[in-house]
């Protein structure tokens, strides 16, 4: 609180304080005969200085400028490492299409690009496969739903490998893979699945390679029936035909995704297999 | 320089590791723990990250407290915290893509950790910058020890492994003819409260004296 002044009218003793005296030490005057001085300029309540920032106007503004700030910063920053980010992303769809046919990619001075060249993208048109010309792509849920069926054609072992794309959903979200068959189409050489955002630990495993390698030399088919795709996931621990996997434990929904999706997937390219 | 690390700074940084932990204390961001301490990488990633989210924002918003609108403060926060958490994922995304895709989820998760809105508040809008990068990081490794400890439990006797090494002897194992069996009820995710119950309670018992 600032003092105020207040001026005896009587004798012009100045006194400062809250409020005026009772009486005027110099001339005894009572405190009617006091007069608050107040001086120029100070006669508002003093503005708080700089900005009222819990005004409606200051808030509004504040937020929009805050967005727009915000907007043109990831903007600007997603736009800048878009290259950089579709380049990797292409480069793991290749490694993982690699790693379906069990080549170890994390080998030292291993490069995904040149191994690549060797693999062919191919289409199944229902009768034969012809190259594909468009730009690789590095998801393959959209384009098996438009009847447009890659196979990736690469030699291992000294005979063709066919690799499928297949997709699904697990628990939180898609599930992705590569089933890559022998030349017989009837038996699966290698595998390689992943997941969007499946619980670490748990579903995710499905994503290490104890989980895919199961996958390897299993027959697609049970018997002679080769219209119904018999290859599934089964409990963890508990499988017993030929045809069965060992799920994650603690996992099954996630297992049971796989599941789905090797079936489904496969399913979609029954003429191709059986061709 | 004894300035930058008087006893209320230091108390700043050191505090939230122990005697006013985020997660054994406080009781945040408990939602994560459960969610990526089954195994031990996952959550030393996820501290670390948090680590670093949480200094930058501190920071941040303590650099721009004396201009935010009060009424929408929260919100403020929010926006901070996820364009940071956006922008840090971006970059995770275009220069160490394994690690990225290692920690897919997670990422995204740190936007809704309580810490992180819970330090912005109670701290950083009241503390200058340096004060807030010191709360920031040291709430940080709060939450991480933590998350380490209940994560290095889980994956010892949920998988026998840590970091994914085998720890217990595959010749232990019932399947090669031991008397071992991994502790099935370590994976599911109801354990890492029992765990961080059991980390609480130990906690509490070893500094009673000092409340």
């Amino acid at each position: 609180m600032a003092t105020k002044k207040f001026k005896c009218e009587l004798c012009g003793y100045i006194h400062e304080g809250d409020k005026a005296p009772a009486s005027c030490p110099k001339c005894a005057a009572p405190a009617d005969a006091f007069t608050e001085i107040v001086e120029a300029g100070a006669e508002a309540p003093a503005k708080k200085k700089g900005l009222d920032t819990s005004s409606n106007t200051y808030t509004i503004i504040y937020a929009s400028v805050m967005v727009i700030l915000v907007a043109f910063l990831l903007a600007f920053v997603s736009s800048v490492l878009k290259p950089t980010q579709d380049a990797n992303v292409e480069n793991d769809t290749k490694g993982q299409i690699l790693t379906s046919l069990n080549i170890d990619i994390k080998a030292s001075g291993f490069n995904v690009a040149d191994e690549f060249k060797n693999v062919q993208d191919m289409l199944w048109n229902g009768t034969e496969l012809v190259p594909y010309e468009g730009k690789f792509l590095s998801s393959y849920g959209s384009a098996i739903k438009a009847g447009e069926l890659h196979v990736f054609v690469a030699q291992a072992e000294g005979e063709t490998k066919y690799v499928l794309p297949v997709t699904g959903r697990g628990l939180w979200g898609g599930l992705w893979g590569y089933i890559a068959l022998n030349a017989d189409k009837k038996t699966v050489y290698g595998t390689y699945f992943y997941h969007e955002s499946e619980t670490a630990g748990l579903g995710a495993r499905i994503g290490e390679r104890w989980f895919q390698e199961q996958f390897n030399g299993k027959p697609v088919f049970a018997g002679e029936n080769t219209e119904a795709v018999a290859l599934k996931v089964v409990k963890a621990g508990a499988s017993k035909a030929e045809n069965e996997i060992d799920g994650v434990t603690g996992a099954t929904l996630t297992s049971d995704g796989v599941s789905a999706m090797v079936q489904d997937g496969l399913s979609v390219y029954l003429s191709f297999i059986n061709n | 320089m004894s300035k930058l690390f008087s006893e209320e700074n230091r108390a700043a940084f050191s505090k939230p590791l122990n005697l006013d932990n985020p997660v054994v204390i406080q009781v945040l961001g408990i939602c994560s723990a459960l969610a990526v301490t089954s195994q031990l990488k996952p959550a030393i990633v996820m501290g670390l990250s948090v680590t670093v989210i949480t200094a930058f924002a501190n920071v941040i918003i303590s650099l721009l407290r004396k201009t935010i609108p009060n009424r929408i403060r929260i919100i403020v926060q929010l926006v901070v915290v996820a364009a940071l958490v956006t922008i840090v994922s971006q970059l995770l995304k275009a220069y160490v893509y394994d690690v990225s895709v290692q920690l897919s989820v997670y990422v995204g998760l740190i936007i809704t950790n309580c810490i992180l809105m819970g330090r912005l508040e109670a701290f950083a809008m009241q503390n200058s910058p340096w004060p807030s990068l010191l709360d920031g990081i040291g709430n940080g490794l709060g939450y991480a020890w933590v998350l380490i400890v209940v994560g290095f439990v889980r994956e010892l006797f949920g998988f026998g492994t840590l970091l994914g090494f085998q720890i217990i002897p595959e010749s232990w194992y019932v399947e090669n003819g031991g008397w071992y069996m991994n502790n099935g009820m370590m994976v599911m995710p109801a354990m890492s409260l029992i765990i961080v119950g059991c980390v609480i309670w130990a906690h509490r018992s070893l500094n009673k004296e000092e409340k």
